[in-house]
């Protein structure tokens, strides 16, 4: 199942990515509808977080390509933000919770301008909003899981973007930091910001997304979250995992997807 | 008069090698200031030959340049070949050192470029070349050299401030908000070429490397803040080059080698300083969950 939306958030096209010519996603085609949180889900080795990278011009697109609000990255790049895993940085780094904050405000300073009053000040509102903001001026090894996830997502709130990239959000995060995420994620929905995260845990997925992209290095569905929690596509989605990845290879080539030259 | 021009010398190197390598540690990529401090060797040695002077403008370019080629080396080798990155480091500068070695024995034996020179510096006879404008003693050349390179580092710190923190922090998201994280590593290392070579000759590329690593590891060890570290770094940077410097004249031995064992004890002085910190903030912790609880 694939359900197409008009004038989409995001449109990815016929994208197919590869490492080292090992192909991770194949042809995927989607569209994901605005002032949605969109969930991405799939078995690991799925190429969940290759496909958020791609959309992010990350990773270069083997053939294909990647739209967002109707344009292209580069002309957008101002109204998307990302919230990257956790583990990705160096968590001993020499830096305030208000310090990594302030970070989303880099963008729309522009080269050689300094973070102002204003800037600080928004900082602090969006600690207030994920409610830290009695740590702003704690070292960011200081913090316990859930607040450091806390305080990426206050940066990608600093940033005022339309469009969100999560990697993760939830994982190694305590119950209460997620209903607060989840409480956050729909504050942001309700202005219309449109939200894109990779997640791993069916049990939840039903309760916190709208719309849901079912992955496994090939489009199994896309569509609103209730209409794709079906058993045969979560069979589809998890069951084949073996052997769809064993043959993906070759079989895949010589018939129904045919690989596309770059 | 020669003690404070050596002195001077010293924390001027200290300071900005110390600044630079504030971001090499923190970028995990301290060796990488190791590597660029020798590879520049063949970049000194063809801008000595092509211009047939000691002058310092092309030895600073031709060093700079291959300051970058061994940076884009490292890179490359990591990235496309697939191969881990201290092995890349490895290779590129050894390999690189070793033309600059054959250059200079083959082709610069018959003037005046001493290895010995290049390598263990000589800071004690730093404040005999002096500078001359229009028959005017400008003092020794070292210290325009070095500080200029010490004006440029500080101008590129406070011009790209917020720019090195965060592709330093998070390069990922520093990419997504259209700042270039290569732009700024080659900047950097670019930096880090001009420093070295600049330093060369007063003080050697040992204590240049010492410079590079030894004060930020310390000050990183002292501070949560960034800004502090910079400071911190600077300080305890030239704290051990007044150490060195008097250490060395008690012992009558090598001032650099003096200034990079006081370096040493500095960040031993910092390791413990550290320890103890560690100490007091888990107790306070237990106490205060001690204290949570009852």
């Amino acid at each position: 199942m694939n359900v197409a939306v008009d004038n989409p958030a995001l449109e990815i096209h016929d994208l197919t990515i590869s490492y080292n010519r090992r192909p991770v996603l194949w042809d995927v085609d989607l569209t994901i509808p605005e002032g949605a949180i969109v969930g991405v889900i799939g078995p690991n080795g799925a190429g969940k977080t290759t496909l958020i990278k791609a959309v992010m011009g990350l990773v270069p697109a083997g053939s294909g390509y990647v739209q967002i609000y109707g344009r292209p990255l580069d002309e957008v790049r101002e109204r998307i933000s990302y919230v990257p895993q956790r583990e990705s940085v160096d968590w001993d780094f020499p830096a305030s919770a208000r310090d990594v904050v302030l970070m989303g405000r880099y963008g729309k300073l522009g080269l050689f301008r300094r973070p102002r009053r204003a800037d600080r000040d928004k900082a602090d509102e969006c600690l207030h909003r994920v409610g830290i903001e009695h740590l702003g001026d704690r070292q960011i090894s200081q913090l316990s899981g859930g607040q450091q996830q806390r305080v990426f997502l206050a940066r990608a709130l600093a940033q005022d973007a339309d469009f969100y990239i999560m990697d993760e959000p939830f994982t190694g995060v305590d119950a209460a930091t997620e209903a607060a995420i989840v409480e956050i994620l729909r504050g942001m929905r309700a202005r219309g910001r449109t939200i894109l995260a990779v997640h791993h845990d069916l049990q939840s997925a039903l309760d916190y997304f709208d719309w849901v992209v079912l992955l496994n290095m090939r489009l199994v569905a896309s569509g609103p979250a209730d209409k794709v929690f079906t058993a045969e596509l979560l069979q589809k989605t998890y069951g084949g995992k073996l052997t769809l990845l064993s043959k993906v290879g070759n079989l895949l080539q010589k018939e129904e997807f045919p690989t596309r030259e770059t | 008069m020669n003690d404070f021009w050596i002195i001077l010398i010293g924390v001027l190197v200290a300071a900005t090698c110390g600044l630079l390598g504030s971001y090499l540690i923190l970028r995990r990529m301290a060796m990488v200031g190791d590597a660029i401090a020798h590879a520049v060797l063949p970049g000194i040695v063809i801008a000595f030959m092509i211009s047939e002077s000691r002058d310092s403008i092309p030895m600073l370019l031709g060093a700079a340049a291959v300051g970058l080629l061994t940076t884009f080396l490292i890179e490359t080798l990591h990235r496309r070949g697939m191969l881990q990155i201290d092995a890349s480091i490895g290779l590129t500068y050894t390999s690189l050192f070793a033309l600059g070695v054959i250059l200079a024995s083959a082709f610069a034996g018959d003037v005046d470029l001493d290895l010995d020179c290049i390598l263990y510096g000589e800071i004690a006879l730093a404040p005999l070349y002096t500078l001359d404008i229009g028959g005017v003693d400008m003092g020794p050349r070292a210290v325009w050299i070095v500080g200029g390179a010490l004006i440029l580092v500080l101008s590129f710190i406070f011009l790209g401030y917020k720019e090195l923190y965060i592709t330093t922090f998070d390069p990922a998201y520093a990419a997504i908000i259209g700042v270039s994280v290569s732009l700024w590593h080659y900047l950097l290392m670019g930096a880090v070429s001009l420093t070295t070579v600049a330093a060369f000759e007063s003080v050697g590329a040992i204590l240049v490397v010492a410079f590079l690593i030894a004060p930020p590891a310390a000050a990183y060890l002292l501070t949560d803040n960034f800004k502090h570290m910079l400071l911190l770094t600077v300080l305890l940077g030239s704290l051990a080059v007044v150490g060195g410097y008097y250490l060395a004249a008690w012992l009558d031995a090598s001032i650099a080698g003096a200034m990079a064992l006081c370096m040493g004890l500095v960040f031993c002085a910092a390791f413990g300083l550290y320890r103890r910190r560690l100490h007091i903030a888990s107790k306070s912790l237990t106490d205060q969950q001690l204290a949570a609880r009852g």
